[in-house]
């Protein structure tokens, strides 16, 4: 569906101060950037994390009086889908060294590294292999590796600033040193990044970033990766066995507390089944399908907060659980791309953000939680917000993609965003020559559980990878370190448990015990609920089909 | 939507079935009508109509391939294809999901592999098989002139098959419709693959950032920032050189003594 006449005029205001603008870029003069005082107040006027009933206290488990968000708290407390009392754990049905719970670039990554250490590998995946919200990051992926320019120094500056200095420090250590190595790894495996006729790699700056370090792939970088680190495992089928649609819903211990695999379940025969391992990778993955505060969301159907759950359960803490990332520019037309992320390289690439009036309002390298919380202000306080049509009260502002190729030559919007360019153009609409209507969406899970510098956590043999930990990112992450955290820590935790295992004797008597602690930590709180978790799916099926559908044998979703 | 609706399973060319919902147009899932609203992709409309997706359904935004979807329009022989998350419903079409597709794909050592076509046969000798029909292409929701990619890594012309190919989503209605049995998608990423390691010059400025982190110089740096309180942090914080949106390659900053 084209512009609408409407949305057209008012196009017009955008392309009246479009070429004041461009000058102005031309000559290197930025929008002010807000000050570190300033973030502060407009985070706590404007952020959805901040609004009241966003955030409630957790009744049970290991983090027992923090607040996460009010979906997240609703999958904490709620009972297993596994009956300690009448699970069978003597039938046991695959046996491994190390299990890898999330077939998406964390897991993937993690199973690469765990099998070169020489361990037997199974990947238990909730869809296809590869369906993650790795493949669908578009940006890039940070590293300092331009030597005359930047370092691993300032690239820990800039992560910390972007989490607001309260990140692990250890952890952003940890992920900045080794960014170089992922790189090299990446190329190794065959991912065709930007490059120049010399091999130089293409950077660009993401928001919140002093250097331009954000490697690419066209705007399809994480599918790139993902693809790759797939078709690699693919190659090694002797060692990496694959198991689709059947995601994890609980882990398994043994008698001595170590961490033994997991109940996995198929979704297609709806049978439960028991996998037992040396170690388990944590790698689900976020929770954005949970649509807090009833937000839209870039994330993928699978994201349903799983690995947090199953975690959560067993004894592992959360952190920065209270902070969800809203990214700045999610379509919001036409109704069909509604939610679609618009990758923050547009931004990079100089697009302002524009109010109705065609008046910059922000920044547009301001850090995403920043941009976000300036794009509600300037809806919902200022009102210069344009009205989305067909929608009441809903409102969107412009992101001035045709600027870029004023400012970089005509053809780069359609060369350097190849995707989105096409995506629009089935839609009617030619994103190098207009503005695309945008508003924040439901993006990343800054948070997550414990997990050291290695991915191992106060369990032993159980390690953590990728959105499914918190702690590197703060609690606001910056574009580019998401595809860097989950190689980084994915080939941490892979390396890890192949170790791990090579120290393992062998494995003891299987049990749920956690679980029925679990639940009877509920009772005595006064939990009483029918809730069931992990969610595994969300239901987006029709209410007037549903009173209809009497049975509940439906996956994952409750009736 | 009535249950005698529902037994309609023949294809018209008008719209049938007053609804209550006014926007309200018919389509057939797998030879099943149901009524569902105009402006719905094909994915919105399974769901409409009471499905739970488990296979078919991904990323929900038109990258991972998992909806693969051809459908055929009244009155025409000709078949469509599409990514359900992507393509808007219309007025009586005929759709299934092509949710996999058991293509050939070759096991192989990137490693050991000579960029040439020789390689490209020896995993996928299929390729010579190649008539030349442009089904795939014609069958690409993507777009791609697959046919093109193909005809290139027969030639050897690898590097052009893998950038041309770049955009593949992997979905798989190509090896579908080939007659010739090619899985092109596969060929596809081992010739990116290839490129990516054998044909394109290795990114030198990453090998040596590598050893300047490999050799120790940033790790007293680091450990200080490590343990630096938070005043100090936003002060290197704020003061910290940006370089400048149009600055060129070459670029340095004033201060050098991290780097």
């Amino acid at each position: 569906m084209a512009y609408t006449a409407d949305l057209l005029e008012l196009i017009k205001k955008v392309e009246k101060t479009r070429p004041i603008r461009v000058a102005r870029k031309k000559a290197g003069e930025e929008f002010r950037a807000l000050t570190l005082d300033e973030r502060k107040v407009r985070l706590e006027k404007y952020h959805p994390d901040y609004r009241a009933g966003a955030l409630r206290e957790l009744k049970i488990g290991p983090s027992k009086g923090y607040s996460v968000s009010q979906e997240i708290a609703d999958q904490f407390e709620a009972r297993s889908r596994i009956d300690p009392d009448k699970i069978d754990l003597n039938e046991v049905h695959y046996e491994t060294d190390v299990l890898v719970i999330g077939g998406g670039g964390a897991g993937t990554a993690a199973a690469l590294v765990a099998e070169q250490a020489g361990a037997k590998v199974i990947i238990a995946t909730k869809l296809r292999h590869g369906d993650a919200n790795t493949m669908m990051a578009e940006g890039g992926i940070q590293a300092a590796t331009k030597s005359w320019k930047d370092s691993p120094y300032y690239h820990y500056l800039d992560v910390m600033g972007g989490g607001h200095f309260e990140n692990d420090p250890l952890l952003v250590k940890t992920m900045v040193t080794e960014a170089p190595k992922t790189i090299g790894w990446l190329e190794s495996l065959g991912c065709m990044f930007n490059k120049w006729p010399d091999g130089k790699m293409f950077t660009l700056h993401g928001a919140g970033t002093c250097r331009k370090r954000m490697h690419y792939a066209g705007d399809m970088t994480g599918a790139e990766i993902m693809r790759t680190l797939r078709d690699e495992a693919r190659n090694r089928i002797k060692n990496i066995g694959v198991l689709e649609f059947s995601p994890a819903v609980e882990l398994l211990l043994d008698e001595k507390g170590f961490c033994s695999g997991a109940v996995l379940y198929n979704l297609e025969t709806e049978e439960y089944f028991l996998v037992k391992s040396k170690a388990v990778v944590m790698a689900t993955g976020g929770s954005g399908r949970l649509h807090m505060r009833n937000f839209m969301t870039t994330n993928h159907y699978g994201a349903t907060g799983d690995g947090l759950v199953m975690g959560y359960r067993m004894g592992i803490g959360v952190r920065f659980l209270h902070a969800t990332q809203y990214h700045p520019t999610g379509a919001v037309f036409p109704e069909q791309a509604e939610g679609l992320l618009i990758t923050e390289k547009v931004r990079g690439a100089g697009a302002n953000l524009v109010n109705i009036d065609g008046e910059q309002f922000v920044f547009e390298r301001e850090p995403r939680d920043i941009e976000s919380a300036s794009i509600i202000r300037e809806c919902e306080k200022v009102g210069k917000g344009v009205p989305v049509p067909g929608q009441k009260d809903k409102y969107g502002v412009w992101l001035d993609s045709p600027m870029i190729d004023l400012l970089e030559g005509t053809g780069t919007v359609e060369r350097e965003f190849p995707a989105k360019f096409i995506l629009f153009k089935r839609y009617g609409i030619d994103i190098s020559k207009l503005p695309m209507l945008i508003y924040p969406t439901l993006h990343y899970q800054n948070g997550g559980l414990e997990y050291q510098s290695d991915g191992s956590t106060n369990i032993p043999g159980f390690f953590v990878a990728g959105e499914v930990g918190g702690g590197v990112h703060g609690a606001n992450r910056l574009m580019g370190n998401s595809l860097l955290d989950i190689t980084v820590f994915g080939r941490l935790a892979g390396e890890s448990a192949g170790k791990f295992v090579n120290q393992r004797s062998d494995i003891g008597k299987l049990s749920v015990e956690h679980v029925r602690q679990y639940h009877k930590e509920m009772e005595s709180a006064g939990i009483v609920t029918e809730r069931v978790s992990p969610m595994v799916l969300p239901d987006y099926a029709n209410p007037e089909v549903k009173k209809r559908q009497w049975t509940t044998t439906y996956v994952g979703s409750l009736r | 939507m009535s249950p005698v609706a529902q037994q309609f399973t023949e294809q018209n060319d008008t719209l049938n079935e007053a609804s209550v919902r006014t926007d309200l147009i018919p389509i057939f899932i797998m030879g099943k009508k149901y009524d569902v609203p105009s402006t719905l992709t094909i994915q919105k409309a399974f769901e409409y109509a009471g499905y739970q997706l488990i296979r078919g359904c991904g990323c929900r935004g038109g990258i991972c391939g998992a909806c693969a979807t051809v459908y055929r329009l009244p009155g025409s022989a000709k078949i469509s294809v599409g990514l359900a998350c992507q393509t808007v419903v219309q007025p009586n079409m005929y759709l299934t999901m092509i949710p996999f597709f058991p293509a050939n794909r070759a096991v192989y050592n990137l490693d050991e592999l000579e960029p040439d076509a020789q390689t490209i046969l020896k995993y996928y000798p299929e390729l010579a098989k190649c008539m030349g029909c442009n089904t795939c292409t014609k069958s690409c929701p993507m777009e791609i002139p697959v046919m093109e990619y193909i005809s290139a890594a027969l030639r050897g012309d690898i590097e052009q098959a893998a950038e041309i190919s770049m955009s593949c989503v992997m979905c798989g209605i190509c090896a579908a419709r080939c007659p010739a049995e090619l899985g092109q998608y596969n060929i596809g990423i081992m010739c990116r693959r290839i490129t990516g390691k054998h044909i394109k010059p290795k990114a030198k400025h990453v090998g040596e950032m590598i050893e300047r982190v490999n050799s120790g110089r940033y790790e007293e740096p680091l450990n200080k920032l490590v343990k630096s309180d938070i005043e100090t942090l936003r002060k290197l914080y704020v003061e910290r050189q940006m370089e400048p949106h149009t600055a060129p390659e070459e670029w340095t900053p004033d201060k050098k003594d991290y780097l």
